[in-house]
């Protein structure tokens, strides 16, 4: 009997973090909703309790149905019939028995029927699922579009919406255009508004995951004659019961093929507003976006997790000159980083999930009470930490996810080239983590404003601050050396006060501080379970060397020679 | 219709992850090393009931178990996917029970719930293997049976059954209240709802409240559907020479601790069909196939 969550420690270490007391008393508005609701916890320690029982189903769902129907998910994919969608056999089975078991709309408002859960669980579910097939996550994982209406909609939207969401219905978030990528301000698909008030939807997206779900939401522009991101508007369309969207294309993709990947074409779709004119793209597919990226951040944890799995398996059972291959130093060491980049993007997963947890919490209680200042700037530190770390948790994330695909196969040799071995299916999964919402270059355009600020510094400074295990003491200190190392990388950096030169150091600067701040997550985590002390030891010197190399390349480095990098010939 | 449905179900200890450790040097069964689970076929069993009351808006679903007060494990675990409620027989004076001790007891207990229109139970389970039990209960309590059921309806206040037999599948007509026993190929039991675990968690029998903090006792009275019952031989008025040992006419002459070993083997030459035939027909006769 596989069970994901029971399998793996590391998720209940993460699950018990010190700061969920907090959130969950907020998330729980100190447990009044139990006199309403006979399954909303009575206190702390009932609401852990539930998310530990919850995230056991999950874990066994995860592990005795979706992981076991990942290969055949991955050969049968799903088909395009007479303009929709048909997910493959086991996709559906995977749906079915997550629906049933009410793992849909976790961190709804138990209102709209949710299950009013912290983020964590609901991302660690995500982790989970991701682990057992990449593919899948995506279709489950687009609850999250939910979010969106509840945070935007009006009342009347979301009592239609969000309870639909709750039982099952899967959702879309229908933002690319064959000429609107990563510049979604190009986005040329027109909202007309009708003279009942409603609107119309006409033109076609491209790239839209589970393009044909129940429910999506779409970036329209509804001012005519405008040409930027101003001009945009989000809508909600009902696709069970509004006629006019068809799919043309399902994409032949290199993996996460249970995933449909839909061109769409809206002939005079009906659709509704979501919150205001024009702010489609300014305000709320920025939210949207975040929120996706948490995701993506997930799955490229869980994809870790499975091909880190792989790879030890076969490296224990593999034999080569007389004795295992787990027992060569080049194949131990490779398991070793693997692990410790798994557990670092792990932790870096959580804590980014706590910070946004912790401000959207507070930005929910704002819509029911005026905030008190200490926590009005309590939000605000979150806020903006959440900001910080979403891209830089994406990001790395994503890349350690694909480094370690990569080394998995490398662990299997041969046979890992081979059909024969989940490797290979892993490795072709995790390649999309570093692209979709948004590249690893995106994250960094996005995460380079935090370096300039002192964003990172600032919390890199209080991480610093904290108290670790004593036998920590030597990592602590290669740590703030580190730092100190990042901070002079930065003022260099900044120094010419040339944003294209920032630009062109951008992605250094951000990894420098990523190594630092995933260096000490893990001290801390080492601290209150000596099982991470093996990786803390990894992880630190792993990112000490590429902090070293970093900053030899910043500090050796000026400006003209960078012209040497635009002179681009065939 | 709404029915009332009772679910026939046993905790057992799962044979399926035997390890070194399982047997006792004396042959039986180490239950310590063995985890305690629900009987697979009567997941089988309980996801017929699901469906049931899906399709039968009102119904209610009463789990019935025989055994150790801790077998209110698996009510709990039948509620948190789609169980009303549930009773344990549980007595000192049931221990020891063959099947007719055990379905004699059931069909007493069943008889005190007064009201059923379907008992549904699995066809046999993990650490007997009889398939005895459901049909006893059936003739006990003199009902209509049908065994190795795959699937089960209700139609014009009858239930429709399909059976799943050995060389195809048969589907026949029975009248309510009936007896049915559901085979492993049928539908697996949906997943435990996230909802229904956070409502049912605290669901307990009489003995376990005893041991309930005040705050959790007082949460149990104010919330009805917490209190599980918990059966004696007394409250069912079972006749105490039909139960437990006293009623178990199988008595075990001994256990032999058997490990498999190839005693003889047998080579067929040749790479004609005729060899292949010549394997498949000594392969039946020796009851290896068909």
């Amino acid at each position: 009997m596989a069970n994901f969550y029971t399998d793996n420690k590391d998720l209940k270490h993460h699950l018990h973090h010190p700061l969920m007391q907090k959130i969950v008393a907020l998330k729980e508005r100190n447990y009044t909703d139990c006199e309403k609701y006979d399954y909303a916890p009575l206190n702390f320690e009932d609401a852990m309790d539930s998310y530990e029982k919850v995230l056991e189903i999950a874990g066994e769902i995860s592990g005795e149905i979706v992981a076991p129907n990942a290969e055949s998910v991955d050969h049968e994919g799903p088909q395009l019939i007479d303009g929709h969608v048909e997910y493959a056999s086991g996709t559906k089975q995977n749906l079915d028995a997550l629906v049933k078991a009410g793992l849909m709309g976790i961190s709804l408002p138990r209102r709209y029927n949710g299950l009013n859960f912290s983020l964590v669980p609901y991302i660690m579910a995500a982790d989970m699922v991701s682990r057992a097939d990449a593919s899948f996550v995506n279709i489950w994982g687009l609850q999250d579009c939910a979010e969106t209406i509840y945070e935007f909609a009006n009342e009347g939207q979301r009592m239609r919406f969000l309870p639909r969401v709750c039982a099952g219905e899967t959702m879309a978030m229908d933002l690319t255009e064959p000429d609107a990528g990563s510049d979604l301000q190009a986005v040329m698909l027109k909202a007309t508004e009708a003279e009942d008030g409603t609107w119309r939807l006409n033109g076609v997206k491209r790239f839209i995951t589970n393009g044909d779900g129940q429910i999506g939401l779409v970036l329209a522009r509804s001012e005519a004659g405008s040409h930027d991101g101003r001009g945009l508007s989000m809508f909600i369309f009902d696709h069970k019961n509004e006629p006019g969207l068809t799919v043309r294309r399902i994409e032949n993709k290199m993996g996460i093929k249970g995933s449909p990947t839909c061109e769409l074409v809206f002939k005079n779709v009906k659709a509704e507003l979501c919150g205001s004119r024009r702010m489609g793209l300014i305000k709320y597919v920025m939210a949207l976006m975040n929120g996706a990226r948490l995701g993506i951040a997930a799955q490229s944890v869980g994809v870790s997790e499975a091909a880190y799995r792989e790879a030890y398996n076969y490296a224990l059972d593999r034999r080569q000159f007389g004795k295992a291959i787990i027992e060569f130093p080049a194949v131990a060491e490779m398991l070793a980083m693997m692990k410790a980049k798994l557990d670092a993007s792990r932790s870096l997963l959580y804590e980014t999930t706590r910070f946004v947890d912790m401000y959207k919490t507070y930005e929910d209680i704002a819509r029911e009470r005026t905030l008190t200042p200490e926590e009005r700037s309590e939000m605000k530190y979150y806020s903006k930490l959440a900001d910080a770390f979403t891209p830089m948790s994406k990001g790395m994330g994503s890349e350690f996810c694909n480094q370690n695909a990569y080394d998995s196969i490398q662990v299997h040799g041969g046979s890992g080239f081979m059909k024969d071995y989940a490797c290979e299916r892993i490795y072709r999964d995790a390649r999309i983590t570093s692209i979709y919402e948004g590249t690893t270059q995106l994250q960094v355009v996005a995460a380079i404003r935090h370096v300039t600020t002192g964003t990172y510094l600032n919390k890199i400074n209080e991480y610093a601050a904290e108290t670790y295990a004593p036998e920590l003491k030597p990592l602590q200190e290669r740590l703030a050396a580190m730092t100190e190392m990042y901070a002079d990388a930065v003022n260099r950096v900044t120094s010419f006060k040339d944003t294209e030169y920032t630009d062109f150091q951008a992605r250094r600067l951000v990894e420098m501080a990523g190594h630092i701040i995933m260096g000490y997550l893990l001290l801390g985590d080492a601290t209150r379970c000596a099982d991470f002390i093996k990786s803390a030891n990894v992880y630190v010197r792993f990112g000490e060397a590429e902090v070293n190399r970093h900053y030899k390349f910043i500090t050796e480095f000026v400006p003209e020679n960078y012209a040497a990098y635009y002179k681009h010939e065939a | 219709m709404s029915l009332n449905i009772v679910v026939l179900a046993k905790q057992v200890p799962d044979t399926r992850n035997v390890g070194k450790d399982a047997m006792k040097e004396d042959g039986t069964i180490n239950r310590a090393a063995l985890p305690a689970i629900f009987n697979p076929e009567d997941l089988n069993a309980l996801e017929q009931a699901l469906q049931l009351k899906d399709q039968n808006p009102g119904s209610k679903i009463t789990i019935l178990t025989m055994g150790p007060p801790r077998a209110a494990e698996i009510i709990r675990e039948a509620m948190y996917r789609g169980a009303d409620t549930g009773i344990v027989l549980t007595d000192r004076a049931f221990a020891g029970a063959d099947t007719l001790a055990t379905s004699y007891a059931l069909s007493v207990a069943i008889r005190h719930i007064g009201s059923y229109d379907i008992i549904i139970g699995g066809r046999q389970a993990i650490d007997g293997d009889t398939a005895q039990v459901g049909p006893q209960v059936a003739e006990k309590l003199g009902l209509p049976q049908v065994t190795y059921a795959e699937g089960v309806k209700i139609e014009n206040g009858k239930a429709v059954i399909k059976r799943r037999l050995e060389h195809g599948v048969e589907t026949v007509e029975c009248p309510l209240p009936m007896v049915v026993t559901v085979n492993g190929s049928a539908t697996p039991c949906r997943p435990r709802n996230a909802r229904l675990v956070q409502r049912y968690k605290y669901a307990v029998t009489p003995s376990e409240k005893a041991n309930l903090s005040k705050d959790m006792m007082k949460l149990v009275e104010t919330r009805p559907y917490l209190n599980l019952y918990e059966w004696s031989a007394a409250e069912v008025n079972a006749d105490a020479s039909q139960i437990g040992l006293a009623g178990s006419p199988t008595k075990v002459k001994g256990i032999v601790n058997v490990v498999f070993q190839a005693k003889e083997s047998k080579s067929l030459e040749g790479k004609d069909d005729a060899a292949i035939e010549e394997l498949v027909k000594d392969l039946i006769a020796n009851h290896t196939i068909g």
